[in-house]
């Protein structure tokens, strides 16, 4: 389907927890047609100043409204801040490529999450056939989002913080470690995630050692989200090795962990 | 009163108003076209196409500043080849002329790319990206060297026949220089400005922001530096200008006109709002009505002083 300018409604607009905040709009003409992963590229009202819009991914779409997650961070994020139920929001959407849900039906799903990076997979837990696991790791207890909305789904939620205020404490490669040696018990994971390079890298180093597929959604600058602009380049590599810049607002955001060459992005 | 006429013969091509989408900002056509009826542009102009495929700069490439963009793209583009195979077919669909905005590292690479473009049917003109380093001659830019600049025309003109149309850098102090040696050299029309070069920090890290660390800065904040570089350069030669820099609405699109631009290019601004491009040109034709004008024509270079 096609994406769409939609002016948008704002229906909630409230605390999440975590300093996070959840923005969902009356939106019946993208919200219908989102898929796990996508994003939408939003004009900050208000914000005059600015020429480029911002990208959100969608945490949760239904037949007519989604939600946004967001921290108050940067000038785009602390002006969205002031708006209230009933303003009005220019939307483009949905965008990119998300993650795809027709995978082998004997793996298990297993879900990699850095902090925000949830709200990017909530939808690949609501919307597959099959249960899965969720690993999600964060600073702090309080950057742990959203365990409330997968054990809602009936997926196990394994946590890792790096002060060990809640769950294990680690990095989030350390409760995926875990369930890959004891939790699997021989099935074949399937992963799909969302968050930081050093995360991202880590889950394709697994699955390239496992011989298991890894859906990795990058974070990328963006300018135009839409493929004109060639600013949100990802690195990738073909089969026989020849490698391109690639717009990550258009053939990604989710890539294949054996496609991404991570020299560029370590560099 | 009938509705007025907002056509424009610029150099040849023939553009239904004067209102163009400039070259790296709406790609080359399907990235845009579920939000924006192409028919309904005046001109589309291409990101620029070299004659090999070139790979651009690694990110960042972009950065937002305040009511502007810097970008560092570097010029990524599949070659002309493959850009005749894969992407002017879906361009051709429309009634809409295409302008195919063209680069080379040296004088050869221009003449050539514009050889193999003008072999094509179903291009409307060629516009002469003027801003990229020349490898050859010591990385000096052909736009802010005159007599390179002259070279790198006169090679292209011998080889196409189709509208040439080159696009200035904004050389502040050598505007005129630049449009009348255009205009020497066979060029049909002129468009001006592109991006003018610029610098973001990141003050944590004292790095600059972009990789290629300086950018081409674009966007509503370079408009009244854009407008009196369009004002002189029209002034200077008698074929027709394009105003290119930081228009976001008719109102700016109208001062360009004014100022002696037969027609316009809406950039950075798509990226904001991709509709920018239809609603000028529709706040073009109500000004128009609004001041008794037949046809926007009689309002190119009115200004009064
Ligand atoms: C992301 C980006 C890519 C661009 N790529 C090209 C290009 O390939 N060739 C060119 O001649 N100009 C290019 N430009 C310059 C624009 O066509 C235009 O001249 C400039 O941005 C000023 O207009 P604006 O302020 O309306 O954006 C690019 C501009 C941007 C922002
Ligand atoms: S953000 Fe413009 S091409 Fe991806």
């Amino acid at each position: 389907m096609a994406m769409q300018l939609e002016t948008a409604q704002v229906v909630e607009h409230r605390d999440y927890g975590g300093g996070y905040r959840l923005l969902k709009l009356a939106a019946p003409g993208i919200a219908p047609q989102v898929q796990p992963g996508q994003f939408v590229h939003l004009r900050v009202p208000r914000l005059n100043d600015a020429v480029l819009r911002r990208p959100f991914s969608v945490f949760q779409a239904d037949h007519g409204t989604l939600a946004l997650l967001y921290k108050a961070v940067g000038r785009g994020t602390t002006a969205l801040t002031a708006l209230m139920a009933g303003d009005s929001v220019s939307l483009i959407g949905p965008l990119g490529h998300g993650f795809p849900l027709d995978g082998p039906a004997d793996r298990v799903p297993v879900l990699v999450a850095g902090g925000y990076g949830m709200a990017a997979l909530y939808l690949v837990a609501q919307r597959l056939p099959r249960q899965g696991v969720v690993c999600v790791g964060g600073r702090s207890a309080r950057d742990i989002l959203g365990v409330e909305d997968f054990t809602a789904l009936g997926w196990p939620v394994h946590i890792a913080t790096e002060d060990g205020t809640r769950g294990v404490r680690g990095l989030v490669t350390a409760v995926l470690d875990a369930w890959l040696g004891e939790g699997r018990h021989g099935r074949a994971p399937e992963f799909f995630a969302c968050g930081p390079n050093g995360l991202l890298q880590a889950v394709g180093d697994r699955a390239q050692a496992g011989g298991w597929t890894a859906w990795l959604s990058v974070d990328r600058h963006l300018g135009c989200g839409v493929g004109a602009c060639l600013t949100c380049v990802v690195q990738l590599q073909d089969a026989a090795g020849e490698w391109a810049w690639v717009r990550s607002c258009k053939e990604g955001p989710v890539f294949e962990s054996r496609q991404i060459l991570w020299e560029a992005e370590t560099a | 009163m009938s509705a007025p006429d907002l056509s424009v013969n610029l150099g040849g091509v023939r553009m239904r108003n004067p209102v163009m989408v400039a070259s790296g900002t709406f790609g080359y056509g399907p990235e845009y076209a579920d939000l924006v009826d192409l028919n309904r542009l005046g001109a589309f102009v291409v990101k620029g196409i070299s004659l090999d495929p070139w790979r651009g700069n690694p990110p960042p490439r972009t950065v937002e500043t305040a009511s502007g963009l810097i970008n560092a793209i570097g010029l990524q583009n599949p070659g002309a080849d493959v850009f005749l195979r894969d992407h002017l077919p879906f361009l051709r669909q429309f009634d809409v002329p295409v302008i195919v905005n063209i680069w080379g590292r040296t004088v050869e690479e221009y003449a050539a790319v514009a050889e193999r473009l003008s072999a094509a049917a179903g291009l409307a003109a060629l516009e002469l990206n003027v801003s990229c380093p020349n490898i050859k001659e010591g990385r000096t830019t052909f736009g802010t060297n005159l007599p390179m600049f002259r070279r790198v025309l006169a090679a292209v003109r011998l080889k196409t026949r189709l509208p040439l149309i080159p696009k200035l850098a904004p050389d502040l102090a050598q505007i005129k220089a630049f449009a009348q040696a255009a205009e020497e050299e066979g060029a049909d029309a002129l468009s001006l400005i592109n991006s003018i070069p610029a610098l973001a920090i990141d003050i944590e890290t004292r790095r600059p922001v972009l990789a290629n660390r300086t950018g081409g800065l674009s966007g509503p904040a370079i408009k009244p530096i854009a407008l009196k570089l369009v004002w002189e350069a029209a002034q200077a030669v008698k074929i027709p200008v394009v105003g290119i820099g930081g228009i976001a609405t008719a109102a700016d699109a109208l001062e360009f006109i004014i100022a002696g631009a037969s027609a316009v290019a809406v950039g950075t601004a798509n990226f904001t709002e991709p509709t920018t491009a239809l609603t000028v040109a529709d706040g073009i034709r109500d000004y128009l009505v609004r001041h008794n004008l037949g046809t926007v024509k009689e309002l190119v270079g009115t200004i009064l002083c």
